[in-house]
């Protein structure tokens, strides 16, 4: 990408989000939201982070080179940590952490 | 400009701080990361600045590293940023009534509405005779301040790191583990799990077929499709809001 694209790329990520925290501001000023825009608030939440855990996923190999085994192990680590304590930094850091162990020693 | 509205202000800021101590730790904690990833996958360290300080969201900010190393493609930017900031529109609803009779700073405090500011000013009880205004606006101006200096410090750090003083391989799997925590966290709380499977079933099935570059424009497609077509069913699942 050139400078120029990324700073357009950059922008889109503005634009995108200001439209979505100003948009009921403008919108819907003490009105209700319609019916569909309410059930997708509703069960947008949970596709949408399944669908961006798989993007983050997309480098991913399972044929070739380490098959995938150390994002799979730092996942069940995050996973695990996290049930066990509850608390996203520590969840977050003991699976990067983990993770670049993997990566860097293999 | 009066004693008496210096002494509003320092009030509403003594008693908003304290309530941002949580999100102190964790913007400048993430926000240092996200700096560090942003310079070590190549980037200017003020490229972080310019993103915290506009864009504001860090998810996606997390996610801008991946959009920028990736193909040109405005179009999957926006769509990605509108989707993955969907979750505002109700964060914003749900702050109407507050907001309202802001003037100038209204517009501020939607720019500024994260996650982590509409938890702290959606739970918060102003205190009696502390300017509502201003309160809101040092909580939203404290996150703000707190996420672009953790992004500014990680990208300096970042920057001094790419010259090989530590190996920063594998740090990109912070974003990986940020989202898994939520989706997790998603998932302990939703009743039916069928939106969190037609997330990652659908995209892994685009992915697979349709390869790294251009799976997630037709993922977010069949996603809503498979939404909008399941809608009598999970609508009746009985979730109580």
């Amino acid at each position: 990408m050139t400078f120029v694209q990324q700073m357009i790329t950059l922008a889109m990520c503005v634009l995108g989000t200001m439209a979505m925290r100003f948009l009921p501001f403008c919108l819907f000023g003490g009105r209700q939201l319609p019916g569909f825009v309410r059930y997708l608030g509703k069960v947008l939440p949970g596709a949408l982070f399944g669908m961006l855990v798989i993007y983050c996923l997309k480098g991913v190999n399972l044929l070739a080179g380490s098959h995938g085994i150390p994002e799979g192990v730092a996942l069940l680590v995050v996973a695990a940590v996290h049930l066990w304590r509850r608390q996203t930094l520590l969840s977050i850091g003991a699976g990067t952490v983990c993770y670049m162990l993997m990566v860097q020693n293999w | 400009v009066s004693i008496a509205a210096v002494g509003k202000k320092r009030a509403a800021l003594r008693a908003a701080f304290p309530l941002t101590l949580p999100v102190m730790a964790g913007y400048l904690a993430l926000g240092a990361t996200y700096g560090v990833l942003m310079t070590t996958s190549g980037f200017p360290w003020w490229y972080p600045l310019l993103t915290s300080v506009t864009i504001f969201g860090g998810s996606l900010e997390f996610l801008s590293v991946n959009l920028l190393l990736g193909a040109f493609s405005p179009l999957q930017a926006l769509v990605m940023a509108v989707m993955l900031q969907a979750r505002h529109l109700f964060y914003g609803l749900a702050m109407l009534e507050r907001y309202r009779g802001m003037g100038w700073k209204k517009f501020f405090l939607i720019f500024g509405l994260t996650d982590e500011t509409f938890s702290v000013n959606c739970a918060a009880e102003v205190p009696e005779g502390i300017d509502r205004g201003w309160f809101y606006g040092w909580v939203t101006a404290l996150d703000h301040s707190y996420w672009i200096t953790g992004a500014l410090a990680g990208g300096i750090l970042g920057g001094l790191m790419a010259g090989g003083a530590l190996n920063t391989r594998g740090l990109d799997f912070v974003m990986t583990a940020m989202f898994a925590v939520i989706f997790l966290e998603q998932w302990l709380k939703e009743d039916n799990h069928l939106p969190s499977l037609f997330g990652l079933g659908v995209t892994g099935c685009c992915l697979v077929l349709l390869g790294p570059d251009r799976f997630l424009l037709p993922a977010m497609a069949g996603i809503l499709l498979l939404l909008a077509l399941f809608r009598g069913a999970l609508e009746k699942g009985g979730e109580g809001e």
